[in-house]
């Protein structure tokens, strides 16, 4: 089959004719493991290789105000408030409100509970989004699925994205059960995230999108990450990410590379363009960069858009903007001019 | 048989560590008589930004470090110069030219004015600190606090080991963090001590030891947002009055150059702010 005729398929039938049957633990297990091994040694010298990229001057330019609109900008800690998230989403809008002319970032994601609170503190930021100009406006993420652990029954989890998406958030950060993925029921992950992607249907409006968290750290090996990885794309996840940020190691360049190989590979051969979002562990402008020169020489430069890439980071921001002034003034800058989070 | 010297290395001093410089370049020191002794490394604004960054992230630790423990960590640099005395008046003798007897004067007066400053640790809040008297039932208290990052040009004439402990020893008694440029073409004693603070009790990032051209480096420091304090104490041979205008950009606190910064409580009183608080007394 050609990849315009996979495209134009339902998501159902594509992954039916792809594995060659329902996606049933055995079928699954079956095409999963008929994928080609990673080489471990090879991959971690490619993303060393990309990351002795120089990128100086009007380049970096480009890089930091494309890396602030590829944050997604996040804070999920025990004691937010709604006071919290309004002072993350005025971020959000105004990074450097000492330059109007910084970017604003692609999202805010928060918790389950907070997404009213942000969808009312962006006010017009937010609602500039329609189903004509789906790219205007700041979006809302909302983590949802009992995140991080996703220790919880499928009826919970559901009512969990319900609940998000009824409070106006546009994307759904779920985890996948872990547990389930490493005693090899695959089709229970499968399932679940079937249903995640359907309670993430919005009546009278649009759907929200579904990231699919596979907490790479948990997985152990780099074969895990590549068949968490398809597994989440024939399920139907609109992103892949790397990491909750709650587990150590979180985002690392090599499973970046993996899972964007993935979703080349997915491009090659339905036609289907997927995103990857690495959260967790990206602190300096320095990493961020490395992470631009991956995408654009493993997928091509037309993922670097918000609907295909995001960076999901709270301290990023930070240095990205301390960059940013260093370019602008000519002289360093310093925590005292961006904020406390 | 004829032995193979080993001639040493002088690194920079950042963060607890010895990196060479970024910029991987190097500048030949020569003795008083114009013979090779060493290659040191000549730092670029790449050094002194993550100078800078060592400094801000070891300066909550040293400000929060109490007065009496301070002064016991100053002390100690004192008895750690005293061990290694030879080692310091061989530099001396080699670098400036100096007689023995000039030499070891001049380490004397070094390890004397480290003693001298970790006694002022515990001491210099009372004598500038003040219960000032205020109309109403309240306890008004005015203490001193540490500037916070200081960058200072160490003096580029005269002895350069004194100098160099002239110049940050003040700066380190309040609980600042420095980031000195050493004396341009004596800089091997600056970081020998480098080598004393590491194996003392000074956390590193403390103190931040860059060699090269203070012409070079210290615009980079004087226009720097994260840098609070200014000592251009070496820098009369610098056109400084530009450095002063790049420093008040971002309101740093900025010294002059001096020929000779003899040990005095004005200087450790330079680098602090001065914070007043008011409390209630208590209901009677």
């Amino acid at each position: 089959m050609t990849s315009p005729a996979f495209a134009a398929l339902a998501t159902r039938e594509r992954t039916t004719t792809i594995l060659g049957g329902e996606a049933t633990d055995a079928n699954l297990r079956r095409y999963l493991h008929g994928i080609p091994g990673i080489d471990a040694v090879g991959l971690e010298q490619r993303a060393s290789g990309l990351g002795t990229r120089s990128i100086k001057t009007s380049s970096k330019r480009w890089a930091i105000d494309k890396i602030v609109s590829l944050i997604d900008l996040t804070t999920l800690e025990g004691a937010d408030t709604p006071g919290k998230v309004r002072s993350l989403v005025g971020k959000a809008v105004a990074p450097d409100p000492s330059s109007p002319d910084c970017p604003r970032v692609a999202a805010v994601c928060v918790y389950g509970d907070m997404v009213g609170a942000a969808v009312e503190a962006l006010g017009s930021a937010h609602s500039a989004r329609t189903p004509e100009t789906p790219d205007a406006g700041i979006r809302v993420a909302a983590v949802a699925t009992a995140f991080p652990s996703g220790r919880a029954s499928l009826a919970v989890k559901l009512a969990d994205v319900a609940d998000a998406v009824n409070a106006g958030a546009d994307e759904i950060d779920m985890v996948i059960d872990r547990g389930a993925f490493l005693s090899g029921r695959y089709g229970q992950v499968f399932d679940e995230i079937v249903a995640v992607k359907a309670a993430c249907a919005r009546e009278g409006g649009p759907d929200a999108h579904l990231k699919v968290i596979l907490e790479t750290g948990e997985l152990n090996t780099y074969d895990n990450v590549r068949r968490a990885s398809w597994l989440a794309i024939l399920a139907g996840g609109d992103f892949i990410k790397t990491s909750t940020g709650k587990v150590a190691p979180a985002a690392t360049l090599p499973v970046t590379l993996s899972m964007l190989e993935v979703v080349r590979d997915w491009h090659r051969l339905t036609g289907v363009r997927i995103g990857v979002k690495p959260a967790g562990g990206i602190r300096t402008s320095k990493d961020a960069i490395k992470y631009l020169v991956t995408v654009a020489e493993t997928v091509g430069e037309e993922w670097l858009t918000p609907q295909l890439f995001r960076f999901g980071a709270s301290g990023l921001l930070n240095d990205v903007l301390l960059q940013r002034q260093k370019m602008t003034t000519g002289h360093y800058s310093g925590p005292d001019y961006v904020t406390i989070d | 048989m004829t032995r193979l010297t080993v001639p040493k290395t002088y690194k920079l001093y950042i963060g607890g560590k010895f990196p060479r410089s970024e910029s991987g370049r190097v500048y030949a020191v020569s003795s008083a008589a114009g013979d090779f002794l060493a290659n040191a490394a000549q730092g670029s604004r790449k050094d002194a930004r993550d100078a800078v960054v060592s400094a801000r992230a070891a300066l909550k630790g040293w400000s929060g470090a109490t007065a009496y423990n301070r002064g016991q960590v100053l002390y100690r640099i004192a008895e750690l110069l005293e061990g290694r005395r030879a080692q310091f008046v061989d530099e001396i003798m080699q670098a400036e030219g100096a007689s023995a007897a000039g030499a070891s004067a001049q380490v004397d007066d070094a390890i004397d004015a480290w003693v001298w400053y970790a006694g002022w640790a515990d001491k210099y809040v009372q004598v500038a600190g003040n219960a000032n008297p205020v109309s109403g039932p309240y306890f008004n208290l005015s203490v001193p606090e540490p500037t916070g990052v200081v960058a200072i040009v160490a003096p580029q004439t005269g002895g350069s080991l004194l100098g160099f402990v002239s110049a940050i020893a003040p700066a380190l008694v309040a609980g600042n963090t420095v980031v000195v440029i050493a004396h341009e073409t004596a800089p091997l004693t600056a970081i020998s001590l480098g080598e004393v603070l590491a194996t003392s009790d000074v956390p590193g990032g403390v103190v931040n030891i860059l060699t090269g051209s203070p012409a070079e480096i210290a615009p980079w420091l004087a226009s720097h947002g994260d840098v609070n304090a200014l000592d251009l104490l070496g820098a009369g041979a610098l056109d400084w009055v530009d450095l002063q205008i790049a420093a008040a950009d971002t309101l740093k606190r900025v010294l002059p150059p001096e020929a000779d910064a003899v040990p005095s409580l004005a200087r450790i009183l330079a680098f602090t702010e001065t914070k007043t608080v008011w409390h209630t007394k208590s209901l009677l």
